[in-house]
Order: structure tokens, then C-alpha cells, then sequence
């Protein structure tokens, strides 16, 4: 009620709020205007029995979700209690219409910060018709090379850059026509002329938290508009799992917003930021007191392999990456490998306390906003670990 | 631009009103289909207790020639409940109250295919026949236009709308986890929902049903949709075609079994109902939408995973034809099957029992068959 009084004083007023309403609803959806407290009277509806479970899904592109929802009569109370599914793979880039039925496989389970407990967010695998998986499901090797570094104990943390834009793919809060102050005052910024959608971050964060993916922080970034979540310490799949979660987690909590995340990792061209995933790596040996030599190892045997790496690190085998990995604004160029302590210019950053303590973990500042981080964290695992050279993986027997 | 203006009376006032006790007294909203085959209406009357079943309803009437039923001058039609279930809108102890609608001579309207329906179900009792209807519709607002849309314009070609999840991509999830949560407090069988391929489109599925339950379980859930759009202030349409050229259609893919197409080997009678499916395609065609074919006319042309409207087809996995055998089916030799068929509009007393008639009663030809009692 207090809203609405002062809501309607203003419109006397000023009669400016209708324009600036009209400017601002202008960036965001029309569904985004559907009234919530009519939802809200409906979501506030006792569901018995049944739980709805959202499966998830990777699509053809590599870097796009999907999902749909089905009822179970009983709470899933663990990853086996929930039955493989199937969708129709002609409409998401992956099949033929004519033998276009996909399998959806349950992998990683969460609670639902939408339609919050007893319903679920099920992340899956696809396979093809044929029982093999899609050719945008990673997770499949991904989980075959954890599992042959188990005892390693290899642990991951990344940290997602994204984009907020308003329906019509201009940055949120950004001019219509024009673009904000050049970079400085924002990065970590507070204030409604630094920090533009913090509502959204504010959100992700709770939704994550509720629903049990392992988010470590957030910040604002360089670039205004544009934010970073960090997702971690995962040890083996659970990274690629947790970040996958985490990605859907935004996309749906700007889509109640009335805006739109972008994982583009150049999004504007010329004298601003671009947006990385970069990935932290470790095992039981590096945290330990002498592991400086073993992170040291890696680096040697990942500055010969850069090009392999840089495939690996966005979806369209490094043409993503080249329009962000330019030696500028914080990065390391992508034909040229590079390492070095508390360097963000360069493609390998040992953080400063790791070098005073000569222990703990390396950052790999190639991966692009829109990795796959299974392709990410596998190729680190092969690199490093299963110390492969080359242009292509090794394959495995079993 | 796109809602009403009921949407923007204050919910807050609403619900002040709402949550003021009722005492003993119940509200039942009778609901009945009107002489169009597609549309929806509804009447509210005070009961002096809660009815816990059916036959604790009485009988009513209403004025049929304001629905396209009756002449003014004898006009007065009967209401007799169906199917009950809880009122999402109202909450408990309210009732919503499906109904059959009968002339002033007791004989079933021309739209009340229900009764019909009910005595083919009786016939094959013993099959156990199961069903499970994939209902889509679109999201218009109340200007005629897709919700969301541009509203001088198209968005962006379909492809990234399916299962979609952003802004850009989902319009009008409100609607949608509103509409599933109505239903399962409701009682209605939904059992799953997902975005369609044309962006303001959905789709939710109600089932496995047996028998009339069916029709019964999708009028209620389509009644709920309504009344749950029209509290948003947009509109639910379940035209076949609502946009012409290059944007999908709406559909209502119906998926059917018997206990004995369940048990192992039932592939075999799945097989054998397609075959006689494939003999009566003009006789199914008539009853997969109100206008007896020609509202799918416009939507089953071969392409955007429809199969043509002339032919009849059947495939493992293919969405292009008639009829669908999941891959899954085909694999395990046992389950349901699908038909592509009918249309967003379709009645499902209509279809259910078109499915009954040829494939279990082995009915031919153009007519139904007229079997006595």
C-alpha cells in the first residue's frame, strides 16, 4: 500500500515517472510485468503428494539450456530415485525429425529456489538415439578421466563473468544510445551510477545458496553491467556440475527479472572488458607444503599444449576466445602461453600468497565466459595429471 | 498494453476479501462446454454444506440460448455434475463442478459428447484403457497478439524457444507455474509442462487417465488455464494455427494403451490398433476437431512436425507422421503409442472415443456404430 501511495504522489507530481517508467520497461519483458502477487498466490498452493522435478539439459549448441518438468508422486531423495526421460532432439539442434527422440539421464540434483522444497532441479546427460552420448555432452569423458584421478583428489573453482542485458541486447542500464564512462570507477562499484542490476546478483546468489550449489562469492566487474560469480572448491565432476546449475540458476532468475544473461565472451567490442571463466586448479600434493614444485609441473606441461587448451576452452574451438584473448584488459594473447606471479596479463596467474607459501593452487585465465567446464576441467586433468601431449586426447581403454 | 484491466485492479484488496471466513457455507462453480464444442462457461451457487462427492450435487440449469444452445423461447438447459475437483481460485472447501449439459427434453446436447463417451468407456471397462493428452496453446494478450511478441513485428526464428530458459527465450512462465500448481491442488492429473517451439507457446500434458477421466481431467485443466490467464490478464488460445507461415501449430498429441499393449508382447496389439487406425483416417480427422476437420486444415500440413492432413503415416521415433511409436516402445516390444492427430481444440470425448471405437471395438467406415442400451 505504501508503494502504491507513493507511486501515485509521484505520478501526480512529476508526470516524468510515466516517461522513465516507460524507458526502463522498455529494456525489460513483458512477462516481466505479469503481476507477481497474483503468481505468488498461486506458488503459495499445497501440492500434496506430488513433486515437480525440472530436468536440464545441454542443447546443440554446447551453450544452451533447456528444460521441462515433470510430476513424480514421491520427494526424489537421491539421484537414482529419479527415471530417465527422454525430449524431442529435432527442436534443440541435436537430431533429425524423422528419429529425433533423446534420452535424458539424471546426474546431479538440486532444490528448486523457483518453486523451492520438496521440487527439484535435475541436471542430466543426453545420449542419442542410440544410447551413445550427444555430441555436446561432455559430462560423459569428463567423469571417466575424474575418476581415473580420484586419488589425486583434484579440486576446481571458477569464476563465471556474465553480462546483463535488457530484452533488446543492449547492456542493462547502459544509454540507449550512447555507452556509460570508460572503465574504472566500477569494478566492485557501489552506487546506482557504478552498479547496474545488482538485484540479479543479489538473487542468484540466495537461489544458489537454497539450492545447494556451491557458490563462493561475487563481485561487480570491470565492465558496467557486467558481474562475476565464482563457483568452487568442487573436486572432480561436481565443478562442471555445480557451474552448469549455477549458469541455469541466472538464466532463470533474469528471466523473472525481465532480462537476459550473456555468456558472450566479448560482448562489446573496442575499449571494454570481456567476459572469462577463469578456472583454479589443485591437487592434494599442490596444497601441501612443498606442492609449489608440482604446480610449477603443470604450468611447464600446459605451456606445451596452448593450442589444444585453447580448443578446449570455448565452445566454437577458440573463435570465441579470439575476440576476447588480446593481450589487452587483462589478458594474455591467445597465440602466446604465458605464466607468471600475480600476472593478469598473462595465460597462467600464480596468486602471490601461493608463491610466499610455495603451496596451494594456479589460476588458468584462458577459458572463455561460455566454456564447457567439463571440456575445461577435463583438459586440465589430462594435461596436468595424465601428463598427455599433443593435439588430441588420448583414448582410454574401458 | 498487452493485459487487461482487471489485471491491474488492486490483488492486494482482493485479498482481503478472500481470506474472510465463509462458515459452513460452500461455493460450487458449475462448469459446462457451450454450443461452440470449444468454449468454457461457469456459474457459482451456495451449498449449505461441503459436498464430498459427486452425488452430493445437485442438478441445475441455465439460460442455453446466451451460450449458443438453445432458442429464447425455450431456452432453459440442465446441468448435471460430472467430475468434481478442489477450487485453486477459491481454495478449500470450494468445489469446482464439470457437468454434463441436457436439453429441455433430457436428451444430450449437440456439444455434450461426454455422454456418448461415458457408455464406449463402459463397453471396454475390462481393457483398462489408458490415456495421456499433450495439450498445447498459445499466450496472446488481450490485443490478439502473442504475448511478448514485438508488437509491430516477429520475433526471432523458432529454434531456441523449445524447453528454452531467459527472457529471451520463455514468455510467459508465470502463466505456466501458476496453471501446474492450480492443477495438482485442483486433483487434475497433470504430469508434466514444457515450453513449446514457438515462442508464447506451451504445452502441459494430463495423465495417464482411464477411460473418461480424460475428457474430464483436460476440460478441467483448461477451464483452470483460463481462469488463471484471465487473472494475469492475457489470453490462452488453443487455435490450431494461431500464426500463419513459418511458426508451429497447436496440437493435442494423444497417447493411448491397454493393460494388454502394457504387458510384455503388447507391441503386437499397438501394431494391430495402427492398422486399423490407417483403414479410418477421414472418420478420425472429423472427430480431432470441432469443426469436423477443417480447423486442422490449417495446422496438419506436413511440415513443423505435423504430418499432412490427407494421409495417414505411422513411424518409430517419427514426428512427422500420423502416428508415433516411441523408440522406447519399439525397444522394449510394450507400451502406449501416439497419435499426432488432433488439434489444440480438439474435444478429448471426442478423440478418446474415437480411439475406443476403431482400435477396440474394431468399428469401420465413415459412421459410428449405434449399439443398443
Amino acid at each position: 500500500t505504501e508503494t502504491t501511495v507513493r507511486f501515485n504522489f509521484l505520478r501526480c507530481k512529476l508526470g516524468l515517472v510515466t516517461f522513465f517508467q516507460g524507458s526502463v520497461k522498455m529494456a525489460t519483458s513483458e512477462s516481466a510485468s505479469l503481476s507477481k502477487a497474483v503468481k505468488q498466490q498461486y506458488m503459495d498452493l499445497p501440492q500434496g503428494d506430488k513433486v515437480q522435478a525440472m530436468y536440464i539439459w545441454i542443447d546443440g549448441t554446447g551453450e544452451g539450456l533447456r528444460c521441462k518438468t515433470r510430476t513424480l508422486d514421491s520427494e526424489p531423495k537421491a539421484i537414482d530415485d529419479l527415471p530417465e526421460w527422454n525430449f524431442d532432439g529435432s527442436s534443440t539442434y541435436q537430431s533429425e525429425g524423422s528419429n529425433s527422440d533423446m534420452y535424458l539421464i539424471p546426474a546431479a540434483m538440486f532444490r528448486d529456489p523457483f518453486r523451492k522444497d520438496p521440487n527439484k532441479l535435475v541436471l542430466c546427460e543426453v545420449l542419442k538415439y542410440n544410447r551413445k552420448p550427444a555430441e555436446t555432452n561432455l559430462r560423459r569423458m569428463c567423469k571417466k578421466i575424474m575418476e581415473m584421478v580420484e586419488n589425486q583428489v583434484p579440486w576446481f573453482g571458477m569464476e563465471q563473468e556474465y553480462t546483463i542485458l535488457g530484452t533488446d541486447g543492449h547492456p542493462f542500464g547502459w544509454p540507449s544510445n550512447g555507452f556509460p564512462g570508460p572503465q574504472g570507477p566500477y569494478y566492485c562499484g557501489v552506487g546506482a551510477d557504478k552498479a547496474y542490476g545488482r538485484d540479479i546478483v543479489e538473487a542468484h546468489y540466495r537461489a544458489c545458496l537454497y539450492a545447494g550449489v556451491q557458490i563462493c562469492g561475487t563481485n561487480a566487474e570491470v565492465m558496467p553491467a557486467q558481474w562475476e560469480f565464482q563457483v568452487g572448491p568442487c573436486e572432480g565432476i561436481n565443478m562442471g556440475d555445480h557451474l552448469w546449475a549455477a549458469r541455469f540458476i541466472l538464466h532463470r532468475v533474469c528471466e523473472d527479472f525481465g532480462v537476459v544473461a550473456s555468456f558472450d565472451p566479448k560482448p562489446i567490442p573496442g575499449n571494454w572488458n570481456g567476459a572469462g571463466c577463469h578456472t583454479n586448479f589443485s591437487t592434494k600434493e599442490m596444497r601441501e607444503d612443498g606442492g609449489l614444485r608440482a604446480i610449477e609441473e603443470s604450468i611447464e606441461k600446459l605451456g606445451k599444449r596452448h593450442r589444444y587448451h585453447i580448443c578446449a576452452y570455448d565452445p566454437k574451438g577458440g573463435l570465441d576466445n579470439a575476440r576476447r584473448l588480446t593481450g589487452h584488459h587483462e589478458t594474455s594473447n591467445i597465440h602466446e602461453f604465458s605464466a607468471g606471479v600475480a600476472n593478469r596479463g598473462a595465460s597462467i596467474r600464480i596468486p602471490r600468497s601461493v608463491g610466499q607459501d610455495k603451496k596451494g593452487y594456479f589460476e588458468d585465465r584462458r577459458p572463455s565466459a561460455n566454456c564447457d567446464p567439463y571440456a575445461v576441467t577435463e583438459a586440465m586433468i589430462r594435461t596436468c595429471l595424465l601428463s598427455e601431449v599433443g593435439e588430441e586426447p588420448t583414448e582410454y581403454s574401458k
